[in-house]
């Protein structure tokens, strides 16, 4: 009852003013009303309705880092975690000597890999088949949402097991299921508290780091029972506790179900093996538990040759959290008869890569092997989080694959190559050596070429103006000698309001009035009184 | 068909511009399978697993291994082990004397079962210094992937010439096993997270505790 009156309350505010900008003001009050909510709405789904008003994805990137900055607990947890995740990226790579090298090699191979992309798919595709896995393409989101739904209900089951992966993120898979009926639990613990808290990740590596640990318990005590085996009465706020909760809840899940959705971090040409990478072993669980496994994988995280796999694990596990090497690695090539799933399927989604690939340019951010260090170092991230940048990709390389992924159409995608102060430290922290502000600026000209190219603006005109005037000497000192005469009729030394356009100039900063007598007369009166 | 699709889309794409990638441009020079300079592998893959709060016990001979094994269960009161096929049966005898219960993986036992044991003990195939991970390829004595990842303690017997510079000299002794399809497991510490507030707790769903034996 309660439940339905706070929805009709809520539908009364105005939609831009929905959970969000509620929420930026205090996260802890409207976090649990958006929650109550959700349950209200969602009777009858399986999984916790994530929010209605997702990443802010309509508003370019200005306007929601401006909503975004308000909330003073994230960005003092983003601060804490980016620092964090920085210091200890340093000391691991520093303990490298031969860093620099392991850089290039790693930029090289993906290079490599990329500019034979076609051939090294057939490649995989043969190897994978061959050990006994089936492989299924997909050129676009949908398809691939079609192909694994199809799979999973091949097998009669509305349940499936998860490791996080960015690319079933990308194609927002979990809804797709969902709207089939069909469950998709989420096993990394962030993504298990983002998802059980009705949320969105802010962050590649740490999801649920806009979450303390009280909000923590109070997530898991309130949704646990709702969907499998509760979170003990008696739960206290310490994370070896909540981490123990998890353990159990999930525990049940990995022992019943029949088919596990994975990933991959890389796919091995010419073995036909993929590789996860992860620290807390719930991917070693859907790697191995279940009867079927379904690893979704972008086309571009085909690496050449198994030796290349030495690089890699080099440069991913410091890079991303720091540590010599992540707790689990595991690699596994079609079926393993008498260990493991025992039907193995790979779908190889494109969903945007070849266009990123046609740019000779722009396809650099191919390389990327999301180790979010980008992420942690970027000033522009750490105040303002994930969120801001409408998709699932954040942090500098977001700004430059969102864009090309999606192909520069939306105000918000024309926004994010301009989502940065152009520092550079993105660039010498990317373990394969990405140069993220030559793309940026690679990107920014392409949204100015396509500005250009449809109709000519009024920056162009008063472009072309000033090159005019300024073509001729004539014309530049006559200009100066007008603008000086503008101080007959204003007499303050500062422009503070200019009208209409103007007014974007000015909303900023001061604009000195034009001095009285140009330099060029002034140089000129100089020389005849030296004379 | 998508397939078709994809690919010529891909060599569409790889027309505009070719070979000429922004790429950082000098051709890599990097050698594969190098070891690095480590002037005590074995004392620094000690500290580096170490590190990651597992246990590491060194003896000098096999003779010893069958105590130290009974002595990590004890420590980690373990009442039930299993053996994976090709284990060594010698030295699993003091354990089962001291009244742990065996379980062997012959026939296969069930998720279930498995969930019910409360450790398991291994051997590996190689070791690696610089990063303290040790790496299964789940051949006999290693048993199946499932068996080093339901009991929540994990014995680890590993030798000394098993234990190399860094990942590139480790990942050349591995390849032939990925080679041969083999599955492989690496592992370094017990698994762990950072999840709540960065931090770290060990043990998520692996196993939580880690002893190592090094023998040699
Ligand atoms: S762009 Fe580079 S630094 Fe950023 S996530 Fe990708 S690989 Fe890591």
């Amino acid at each position: 009852m309660t439940d339905a009156r706070r929805s009709t309350q809520t539908s009364v505010r105005s939609p831009q003013h929905s959970e969000r900008s509620g929420q930026m003001r205090d996260t802890h009050r409207s976090a649990s009303t958006c929650d109550a909510q959700h349950s209200a709405q969602t009777r009858g789904r399986r999984t916790p309705a994530p929010p209605p008003d997702p990443l802010l994805e309509s508003l370019p990137f200005p306007l929601a880092a401006r909503q975004l900055l308000q909330n003073q607990q994230l960005r003092a947890n983003l601060r804490h975690a980016t620092h964090t995740i920085r210091s200890k990226r340093k000391s691991v790579v520093a303990e490298l000597p031969h860093w620099e090298e392991l850089r290039s090699a790693g930029a090289a191979m993906k290079d490599r890999a990329l500019c034979s992309l076609d051939s090294y798919l057939e490649q995989l595709e043969a190897n994978l088949i061959q050990n006994g896995a089936q492989v299924h393409w997909a050129s676009d989101a949908a398809e691939a949402q079609r192909i694994v739904t199809c799979l999973i209900k091949a097998h009669g089951v509305d349940e499936v097991v998860k490791i996080k992966s960015m690319v079933t993120q990308e194609i927002e898979l979990n809804e797709a299921l969902e709207a089939e009926g069909i469950a998709a639990w989420e096993t990394d613990l962030a993504e298990l508290i983002v998802q059980l808290g009705h949320d969105r990740p802010s962050n590649i590596l740490v999801p649920a780091i806009h979450r303390n640990r009280d909000e923590v318990r109070e997530i898991f005590l309130r949704e646990m029972k709702l969907y499998g085996q509760a979170a003990p009465d008696d739960l206290d706020n310490d994370p070896e506790d909540l981490a123990a909760c998890a353990r159990n809840h999930l525990r049940e899940k990995f022992l019943r179900a029949k088919v596990a959705l994975s990933g991959a971090n890389f796919a091995v040409a010419d073995t036909g093996t993929l590789v996860i990478v992860e620290s807390e072993g719930n991917g070693r669980m859907c790697l191995t538990l279940p009867d079927v496994l379904i690893s979704i994988t972008g086309i571009e995280k085909v690496i050449p040759t198994v030796e290349d796999l030495e690089i890699v694990l080099q440069l991913l596990p410091r890079s991303s959290t720091g540590e010599r090497m992540n707790p689990y690695t595991s690699m596994w090539t079609g079926v393993t008869p008498g260990d493991g799933p025992q039907e193995v399927h790979v779908v190889l989604v494109d969903n945007g890569r070849t266009r990123v690939l046609a740019d000779p340019i722009g396809r650099a951010a191919l390389r990327c092997i999301r180790c979010a260090a980008c992420m942690h170092i970027c000033p522009v991230y750490e105040r303002v989080g994930g969120h801001a940048y409408g998709s699932v990709y954040p942090g500098p390389i977001g700004s430059v694959l969102t864009p090309q992924l999606r192909g520069l159409k939306s105000v918000l995608d024309k926004s994010l190559p301009y989502a940065s102060s152009l520092c550079g430290a993105c660039a010498e922290v990317c373990p394969v050596k990405i140069p993220l502000p030559d793309l940026l600026l690679h990107l920014r000209r392409r949204v100015v070429d396509e500005v250009k190219r449809r109709h000519v603006g009024l920056e162009q005109t008063a472009m072309r103006c000033v090159g005019w005037v300024m073509g001729s000497g004539r014309r530049f000192g006559l200009v100066g000698r007008l603008a000086g005469w503008t101080r007959i009729f204003i007499r303050r030394d500062f422009i503070t309001h200019l009208p209409w356009l103007g007014k974007r100039w000015t909303a900023r900063r001061d604009m000195r009035m034009p001095a009285r007598v140009s330099f060029r007369r002034a140089w000129r009166r100089r020389a005849r009184d030296k004379k | 068909m998508s397939r078709e699709l994809v690919f010529k889309r891909i060599r569409q794409a790889l027309q505009n511009g070719g070979e000429d990638t922004s790429a950082t441009g000098a051709p890599s020079t990097w050698e594969y399978g190098r070891p690095t300079a480590v002037a005590d592998p074995i004392g620094l893959f000690i500290e580096r697993i170490k590190d990651y709060r597992a246990v590491v016990l060194r003896t000098p001979g096999v003779e010893e291994v069958p105590l130290l094994i009974a002595s990590c269960l004890a420590k980690a009161q373990a009442t039930s082990v299993v053996v994976p096929v090709g284990f060594d049966e010698a030295w699993i005898r003091t354990a089962a004397l001291a009244g742990i219960e065996l379980y062997r993986d012959e026939p296969p036992l069930s998720k279930q079962e498995l969930d019910g044991i409360s450790a398991v003990v291994t051997t590996a195939t190689s070791a690696m210094a610089e990063t303290g991970t040790i790496a299964l390829d789940h051949r006999s004595g290693q048993g199946r992937r499932i068996l080093t990842l339901l009991p929540d303690t994990h014995v680890c017997v590993i030798r000394i010439d098993q234990i190399v510079s860094d990942v590139p000299e480790s990942m050349a002794l591995l390849k032939t096993s990925i080679q041969a399809g083999l599955p492989i497991t690496l592992i370094s510490g017990p698994s762990a997270t950072s999840d709540i507030e960065l931090t770290r707790v060990e043990g998520v769903h692996g196993p939580r505790n880690l002893y190592v034996i090094v023998v040699g």
